[in-house]
């Protein structure tokens, strides 16, 4: 064996570990579960039945599951945009401060590597009602009604919104601000002898430049929100996705239909409708941004 | 040589089947410190009495006890002896992961001279006999000496009749400038033990009956003042405003910072209470209503899978009678504060200042039967949910939940 076939060997020898990891825990199961939404399959029965089509039925009737779907879309029509505009507005702002910038750096990401449930059970006490509640205090502190925040059908999902954009956002203002510091400081110093203004600066050089991050952001926190879990299960009473299923996700669902009833053949075909969700929102934005994406 | 050899494996073979003979059974239950270590002990009293007979036991935290026991009921793995909530068995006997009892030891007769009658109905199906517990429980009036005296009201009288409990509950109810809720004078926690208040308790009390004798058929809608209960109940949260759902989190917190002047709640609940710096707290029957007294009754409980064949069935039988003997039942109230299933050493009991209200409870208790423990619970809660949120009208809420529950009970009866 000559040197570069032992390297090329001991290349694929180590490739090997992931690829066998990735085979057996993620792709297997995956495709195994796939079959087992055509199935009767509850964990306490003996035997398994090919049902077809029964379960995906079973699920688009049920209309609990056709609002946790609506909730999930909901999270992602509000979340995502969010956190991505918000984030963006901060990098640039934070570009701006040379002096103690990796004091705010290190502030944003704090939220980010704080675990999940922690961080719902803090907020989930602040949106508490009186006299508890640090939000309800304030507001009765500036001569302003009460808000039941969590408690509420019509606020719960916005107040989880809310939580998950400041966790999500200390990692996106990161990410954002290494992409604006990688565009060369020659287009930025033309355009300034070109006599353009800060803000066409940005606008015109700056965001467009950044398209590839955010491309990478859009994707990602949009799959975030879409299998949002540990914030509802901890924000909701008894982690039940309430008040009336106002912020119950699909994850969620899945989640009471496995564990709860043990319906393993109606969970694994909710989370299959959840796969293709995931997939076809994915295919859209990298269509979305892929021709513009230049340099 | 070759004697010395034999010999040596003819010793050898002794010593393994002398080892072997010991029989070990396996015991599960969840986490619940006092629980632990009370079967602990008690198992080694029965290894003391049964010197063959080895009983290992496993727990899991509460949380996800329910979804451990069903991941091994497909794999056939488990103990051989398992400790259930009462709710659950419906749906393990179903799925035949536990085995009846023997009759010649657990006979209809040993179960109506040893147990409470609620306890016998609910571990007998198609009149076979599937479980046997050490403990019950019941619910009672949990109310607090200090802020009663506070609100100028008798801290040694607690209200008697549900009338008498609103009417403290609003005195004993403190409110800010705006109308906010900062103390409450009943905590209104469905999500707690209320559920259970409202299906087997005020149902009851306004001349209903929540279930047909064969737990076939949902009759709270359509039996006595029907949708008044849980306009009653509503009415309390959205009217009177003593208490609302999520008050400080939830009741047993409000109740413990002081801040609920009464709740309703186990006996289960009296070791938790009893660690709080100056809480001074009594406990009563729950109050009756229209002269109707009622009560909730829960146990969990032990089984024997099909796990158990052959010698560890028979140990298993052993253990079974053993840690539901009299002698354990006593223990259990000491080291656990849950309430012997055995009339005959609860009524011992009966004068108790801590226990004596649950025990007198248990002569009028009733415990629900359940298919769907989880998705039972949840359409009175959602029930509760619309009036309050969604101004639906309790009557229309009630009667929407009892569809709901009557299509689980239909679900459940279909498979069987």
């Amino acid at each position: 064996m000559t040197l570069k076939q032992k390297k090329v060997v001991t290349a694929y020898t180590f490739l090997a570990v992931p690829i066998v990891f990735f085979l057996f825990v993620r792709f297997f199961p995956m495709v195994y579960s796939m079959a087992m939404s055509f199935t009767d399959w509850n964990l306490l029965k003996k035997n398994i039945n090919f049902v077809g089509l029964n379960n995906y039925m079973k699920i688009f009737s049920d209309p609990v599951f056709v609002t946790s779907l609506f909730n999930s879309l909901k999270y992602i029509l509000f979340g995502a945009p969010l956190v991505i505009i918000i984030s963006l507005l901060m990098a640039l702002l934070l570009n701006k401060i040379r002096k103690i910038q990796w004091l705010y750096r290190l502030l944003y990401v704090m939220p980010y590597i704080t675990p999940m449930v922690a961080v719902s059970w803090v907020w989930r006490w602040m949106y508490q009602p009186l006299p508890l509640g640090v939000f309800n205090n304030a507001l009765v502190a500036l001569g302003m009604d009460v808000q039941p925040f969590l408690s509420s059908p019509s606020q719960a999902l916005f107040c989880i919104v809310v939580t998950t954009v400041w966790v999500e956002f200390g990692y996106c203002v990161v990410i954002f601000l290494a992409g604006i510091q990688t565009i060369p400081e020659e287009y930025l110093e033309a355009a300034r002898i070109d006599g353009a203004s800060r803000w066409n600066i940005t606008m015109k050089i700056t965001v467009p430049l950044l398209r590839p991050i955010t491309l990478f952001l859009v994707v990602t926190e949009s799959i975030q929100f879409l299998r949002l879990f540990t914030q509802v299960y901890n924000m909701s009473f008894q982690g039940t996705g309430g008040p009336l299923d106002s912020t119950k996700p699909m994850a969620l669902y899945i989640y009471h239909k496995a564990f709860v009833n043990f319906d393993m053949g109606v969970a694994s075909s909710a989370s299959f409708v959840l796969f293709l969700i995931i997939m076809f929102i994915t295919f859209l934005q990298l269509r979305v941004f892929k021709d513009k994406v230049s340099y | 040589m070759k004697r010395v050899t034999l010999f040596l494996i003819f010793v050898c073979v002794l010593f393994t089947l002398s080892v072997s003979a010991k029989t070990t059974i396996v015991y599960w239950q969840y986490f619940y410190q006092t629980k632990v270590d009370t079967i602990n002990q008690l198992i080694k009293e029965f290894e003391k009495l049964n010197p063959d007979i080895e009983v290992k036991q496993v727990t899991f935290p509460y949380e996800n006890y329910n979804q451990k026991v069903a991941a091994s009921v497909p794999a056939g793995i488990g103990p051989d002896v398992i400790n259930l909530f009462y709710g659950w068995l419906p749906m393990y006997v179903n799925s035949g992961y536990l085995q009846e009892l023997p009759k010649n030891e657990f006979s209809e007769k040993y179960f109506k001279d040893n147990f409470f009658p609620f306890v016998e109905e609910s571990v007998k199906f198609n009149s076979k006999y599937y479980s046997v517990p050490t403990a019950v429980r019941t619910l009672a009036l949990f109310w607090n000496k200090k802020l009663f005296k506070q609100a100028g009201l008798d801290p040694e009288k607690p209200p008697k009749t549900l009338t008498e409990a609103v009417e403290m509950a609003k005195i004993l109810s403190k409110y800010d400038s705006k109308g906010n809720l900062l103390q409450a004078g009943f905590t209104m926690q469905p999500d707690g033990q209320h559920h259970h208040w409202i299906r087997e308790v005020l149902v009851r009390q306004f001349g209903g009956t929540p279930y047909s004798t064969d737990n076939k058929k949902v009759l709270y809608d359509k039996t006595g003042a029907a949708g008044e209960v849980l306009k009653w109940y509503t009415d309390r949260i959205t009217k009177d405003k003593i208490g609302y759902p999520g008050f400080l989190n939830d009741d047993v917190t409000a109740f413990k910072s002081q801040k609920a002047a009464m709740t309703i709640d186990g006996s289960f609940r009296i070791g938790t209470l009893n660690t709080v710096k100056d809480l001074e707290y009594g406990i009563a029957e729950l109050p009756e209503h229209n002269g109707i007294k009622s009560n909730f009754a829960s146990f969990w409980t032990h089984a024997i899978t099909t796990n158990a064949q052959g010698e560890r069935l028979t140990a298993s039988i052993k253990f079974l009678k053993f840690i539901t003997s009299k002698q354990a039942m006593e223990l259990w109230l000491k080291n656990v504060g849950e309430l012997p299933a055995n009339p005959e050493i609860a009524n011992k009991y009966s004068e108790d200042k801590l226990y004596g209200p649950f025990l007198k409870g248990l002569a009028y208790a009733h415990a629900t039967f359940f298919a769907d423990e989880v998705g039972q619970r949840n359409v009175i809660l959602e029930a509760i949910d619309k009036v309050r949120l969604n101004n639906t009208d309790p009557s229309v809420a009630f009667k929407e939940a009892a569809d709901k529950e009557q299509k689980i009970l239909d679900d459940f009866w279909a498979a069987k």
